[in-house]
C-alpha cells in the first residue's frame, strides 16, 4: 500500500501548482489557507520526492521557505495598533494573490489546450517553393538574425569528417568563400542555405563560407529569405550573379586577408 | 414560394480560388490589390463564401485568422489528413502551453515576470516557444538591467487560429484582493478545519 502511493507521484508544474493541488485536495477556501496544514504537506511531498532519489527543484525548496515564514509570522502576536493605523496586512496575502494569478492563467492554459491547433486538428496548405519568382516578391520575409544564427548553429553542431592524415591547411579568405558561393548561385534562381556549404565541411569552412554570405547580402549581389516564419532560408542572387557577370569581388581581397 | 435565382458575381470564384492557392492567411487589402475592386465588394464575395463553407457536410471553412481569410480543414477530419501526411507534429507540452498562455494573456512580459507567475524557472521553455516561433522578443522593458520583453507572434495566431488576441479564452474573473478581506483568525490546529 505504502509502495504504490509512493510510486504514483503526481507530477507538478511548480510549487505554485502543487500548493494549488494540495488547497483544492483538501477542500480549502483560498483565502482562508491553513498554513500548518498546507505546510505539514507540501514537506511532506518534497520528502517523497527525495526518497525516490529524486532531485527536488530549487523553486520548490524557496517555496517551502516561503511557507514557513508565512506560518511563522502568523504565530506573532498581531502589532500595537497605534503603530500600524492601516490594517494589518495578512502574512497570506502575497501567497493568495499569487494562487490566485496562477489559477487563472492555469485555467486559460488548459482552455487553449483545447482549441483546434494547426497540424494537430486542423490542417492548412502547406508553404510552397515555386510561387516565388523573384527576391521582391511579397511573398517573402525576411530573414531574423535569431534564425540565420540557429541555422549557423545547426551547421556547426554538425561533427566534421574525422582527420586521419595531418594536412597542410591552406587558410581560406573570405574572398574565396564569395568566390565559392558566387559560384554556387551562378545559374540558380535560388539556393537553399545549406547548399551552399560543402557536403562535410570543416568548421573553418563554415564559418568564412557564412561570412561570405553577410558580404554579399551587404553588397547587395544576393538576398537571404524565407517563405514564412518556420521555413527553410534560401539565398536568391541578384540577376548580375545569376547571369555569372559577377564572379568575384576584388574589393574584398584587401580587406580580409 | 418565390425563387430567387442569384447571380454570383465572378468575384466569389476568383476569390476562392486566390483563397484556396495561398500558403497563408490572406489580409483584405492583400485581396483588394488583387482584385482591384471596392472593399464593401470585396466583403459581400468574402462573406458568401463565408456562408457557403459553414454550410455541413463540407471538408473545409474559411476563417479568419491572425487579421487575414485562410481556408483550414475542419477539426473533425483531422485523423483522415494525419494519415495523410505521417509526419506528426511535436505537441506542446503541459509546462509549454502554460508559459505560452501567461506571455498570451500578459504581453509584453520580462522572464522574471513569467517566472514569478509560474514559480519556475521558465527560459528553456521560453527558448523552445521561440524557436517553434510562437513566441517572439517584442523590446526591452525600461527598468534598470533593460530585461527583454516577450510577446506572441503572427504564428501564434495562426497557430490557435486566431482571429487576434481578443479571441483567447476569457479568464476566470476572481474578486480584487483588496475588495476581500482576508480572515485574521490563526490556524494552528493543522487539520484545516477552523
Amino acid at each position: 500500500m505504502a509502495l504504490s502511493y509512493e510510486v504514483k507521484l503526481d507530477t507538478f508544474e511548480g510549487p505554485l501548482d502543487l500548493l494549488l493541488h494540495l488547497v483544492s485536495k483538501n477542500e480549502m477556501d483560498i483565502y482562508d489557507i491553513s498554513m500548518s496544514c498546507i505546510t505539514a504537506q507540501y514537506l511532506r511531498y518534497l520528502e517523497q520526492v527525495q526518497e525516490q532519489n529524486l532531485d527536488v527543484a530549487s523553486e520548490f525548496l524557496v517555496m517551502a521557505a516561503t511557507l514557513m515564514h508565512i506560518k511563522s509570522r502568523m504565530l506573532l502576536p498581531k502589532a500595537e495598533p497605534e503603530e500600524f493605523e492601516n490594517e494589518e496586512i495578512d502574512p497570506r496575502a502575497e501567497l493568495v494573490q499569487r494562487l490566485l494569478e496562477y489559477r487563472r492563467y492555469k485555467e486559460g492554459a488548459q482552455q487553449l489546450e483545447e482549441y483546434p491547433q494547426l497540424n494537430r486538428e486542423v490542417f492548412v496548405r502547406p508553404e510552397t517553393v515555386n510561387t516565388v519568382d523573384d527576391g521582391a516578391s511579397s511573398a517573402v520575409s525576411e530573414v531574423g538574425v535569431y534564425e540565420l544564427v540557429k541555422a549557423l548553429r545547426e551547421l556547426l553542431k554538425e561533427p566534421p569528417e574525422p582527420i586521419i592524415h595531418a594536412v597542410v591547411k591552406t587558410p581560406l579568405s573570405v574572398a574565396d568563400g564569395i568566390q565559392h558561393v558566387l559560384q554556387c548561385l551562378r545559374q540558380q534562381q535560388y539556393l537553399p542555405f545549406r547548399e551552399c556549404f560543402c557536403a562535410m565541411p570543416q568548421r573553418d569552412e563554415i564559418i568564412i563560407t557564412f561570412i561570405a554570405v553577410l558580404e554579399l547580402v551587404k553588397l547587395q549581389l544576393c538576398k537571404i529569405v524565407q517563405l514564412n516564419q518556420h521555413g527553410m532560408i534560401y539565398l536568391y542572387p541578384s540577376d548580375a550573379v545569376r547571369s555569372g557577370r559577377v564572379t568575384s569581388v576584388d574589393g574584398i581581397k584587401s580587406e580580409y586577408h | 414560394m418565390e425563387l430567387k435565382v442569384n447571380i454570383t458575381s465572378p468575384l466569389k470564384g476568383r476569390l476562392e480560388a486566390v483563397l484556396f492557392s495561398s500558403d497563408e492567411p490572406l489580409r483584405l487589402e492583400r485581396l483588394q490589390s488583387i482584385f482591384e475592386v471596392d472593399l464593401p465588394q470585396l466583403k459581400d464575395a468574402l462573406q458568401e463564401l463565408l456562408i457557403d463553407y459553414a454550410q455541413p457536410g463540407r471538408g473545409v471553412v474559411l476563417q479568419e485568422i491572425a487579421g487575414g481569410f485562410q481556408i483550414r480543414t475542419r477539426s473533425e477530419y483531422a485523423p483522415w489528413i494525419v494519415k495523410l501526411n505521417r509526419n506528426r507534429t511535436t505537441r506542446l507540452s503541459k509546462a509549454a502551453t502554460e508559459t505560452l498562455a501567461i506571455i498570451a494573456y500578459r504581453q509584453p512580459v520580462t522572464r522574471a515576470e513569467l517566472e514569478y507567475l509560474r514559480g519556475v524557472d521558465s527560459g528553456g521553455i521560453v527558448r523552445t516557444l521561440m524557436d517553434r516561433q510562437l513566441v517572439k522578443i517584442v523590446g526591452k522593458k525600461d527598468v534598470p538591467g533593460r530585461p527583454l520583453l516577450y510577446g506572441t507572434s503572427r504564428h501564434f495566431l495562426e497557430f490557435f487560429g486566431l482571429k487576434d488576441l481578443s479571441e483567447l479564452p476569457n479568464l476566470h474573473e476572481f474578486a480584487d484582493p483588496d475588495e476581500v478581506s482576508l480572515p485574521l483568525e490563526m490556524d494552528f490546529d493543522g487539520d484545516g478545519s477552523s
